[in-house]
């Protein structure tokens, strides 16, 4: 068995007035602070701060996410984004130039089942989520794998500073994005590699709230290597 | 031989229970994979499973609110869960339920997060020995709390009943065919908010203080043990 590397809180729970966290995993109720979702009190640098074990992707603008192509309409993409609201990509954002409906057939550019790393461009209470891919390194995935993850492990699949991203990326030499939407592309070198990656990306999802963790990932990893003789 | 449904001599009912005493209560969460978030609470025979899907946008926009979430339960016995076969339509009962479970959970789940949207939990008795509810509005509160949904705090609920002339905690089947009152109560501590009171029969005004505050302590241990097994479902983790 291993440790959880804070304490959890849960529902209801009240927390000391020091512990920094974000609506709505945290609310004030009657003046104190009480935890709304299962998460851990992590102590850091003479802080607490509050991790929701457990969370619902909200999108906020110019978040960068990892989409899934569902439906194709007559000027635009309906894509998943992991959360409760569909988002919208307009045909004249992904072209770059001015979408033609006699001449363009969107099903021939961008099929349901494929992937788009994009940007939240406008998300309010009266509007779908608007993505676009104008930007660096946005657009269609032409290659890897995208994996589903809860959206509260995220953080940890990055880790402080990036560290446990890199660390993935040193150890398997594959190239790792991780989106705040809880989808993560990995990019190997070979099938092997992008095996290992997925389960070690499997690995952090799993025991993402024990302590000790990078080690165990870099370990993970080494024999898994080491096994397949990688 | 079965024992008569009452109060024995030495103070006992009809299964052994102390008039102050709860039938054996397990819960379990994330006891289904499709399901954002899900439960299985058991008190004594009855079964209840419950799954709650979403925050999601519905097929039926016209329905949506757009400040808030709308939380939509569904409250329905399985044909085979008891002893007759129950027509799996949903019943004046159901429907009647449905609402009042709807009612019991509305008031922690914070819903002005995510405008727009419903939010779907199925409550689905599995097996029915009285006390349906009450073993519901608890597995719907594990569920949502499964799920990631934010609340203000937990919710737990049990009954009351009156049999024989005396007050007794959580009746089962046998009890409610020959009670003189049932009184169901949900609640959450935490907040220090009753959000289901129920009361079929007569009870006297002294009964139903003392019967509150048995369902209200009660509903203290039942969410002391919600909290138990969410966090247990983090801390063990296998190697």
């Amino acid at each position: 068995m291993m440790k959880a590397y804070g304490q959890i809180a849960l529902p209801g729970d009240r927390l000391e007035q020091r512990v920094e966290a974000e609506r709505p995993f945290v609310m004030e109720v009657g003046g104190e602070k009480v935890a709304t979702v299962v998460g851990i009190i992590s102590q850091r640098e003479g802080k607490a701060y509050f991790v929701p074990l457990k969370s619902i992707y909200v999108p906020k603008v110019w978040d960068v996410v990892i989409g899934l192509v569902e439906s194709v309409s007559a000027a635009s993409w309906m894509v998943d984004i992991n959360s409760p609201y569909q988002a919208l990509l307009y045909a004249q954002d992904f072209l770059g130039r001015s979408f033609n409906p006699s001449t363009d057939d969107l099903y021939q550019i961008l099929k349901p089942g494929e992937y788009v790393k994009a940007k939240v461009v406008a998300f309010d209470k009266t509007r779908s989520p608007l993505l676009s891919v104008q930007g660096e390194g946005l657009g269609r995935f032409i290659k890897g794998a995208v994996i589903d993850v809860p959206p509260a492990r995220i953080p940890r699949i990055i880790g402080k500073k990036r560290s446990m991203t890199s660390l993935l990326e040193e150890k398997t030499g594959c190239s790792v994005f991780p989106a705040v939407n809880g989808r993560v592309h990995v990019d190997c070198p070979s099938p092997e590699l992008e095996a290992i990656a997925i389960m070690a990306i499997r690995l952090i999802e799993r025991e993402s709230h024990t302590a000790g963790l990078t080690e165990r990932v870099a370990k993970f990893i080494e024999e898994e290597r080491r096994r397949r003789g990688i | 031989m079965k024992a008569k449904v009452g109060i024995d001599e030495r103070g006992l009912r009809h299964d052994g229970r102390r008039p102050d005493e709860m039938r054996p209560v397990s819960m379990k969460v994330g006891v289904l994979a499709n399901a954002s978030g899900s439960a299985l609470v058991e008190f004594g025979k009855t079964k209840v499973l419950a799954a709650v899907y979403g925050p999601r946008e519905p097929q039926q926009r016209f329905m949506v609110l757009p400040e808030k979430a709308i939380l939509r339960v569904r409250y329905h016995m399985a044909p085979f869960s008891t002893t007759e076969r129950k027509s799996p339509a949903p019943s004046r009962r159901e429907v009647e339920l449905s609402k009042v479970i709807r009612e019991a959970l509305e008031d922690v789940v914070i819903t002005s997060e995510y405008p727009r949207t419903v939010i779907d939990v199925f409550v689905e008795v599995l097996q029915a020995d009285g006390g349906t509810r009450a073993a519901g509005i608890t597995a719907a509160s594990l569920a949502l709390a499964d799920a990631g949904l934010p609340m203000k705090a937990l919710v737990a609920s049990v009954a009351v009943g009156k049999i024989a002339g005396a007050l007794v905690l959580d009746v089962d089947e046998a009890e409610d065919s020959v009670g003189e009152a049932d009184m169901p109560v949900a609640a959450a501590p935490d907040l220090g908010l009753i959000t289901l009171f129920q009361l079929n029969g007569v009870l006297t005004e002294e009964e139903v203080q003392r019967g509150l505050s048995m369902a209200l302590r009660a509903i203290e241990q039942l969410v002391a043990m919600e909290k138990t097994v969410l966090k247990q479902s983090y801390e063990v983790v296998e190697e």
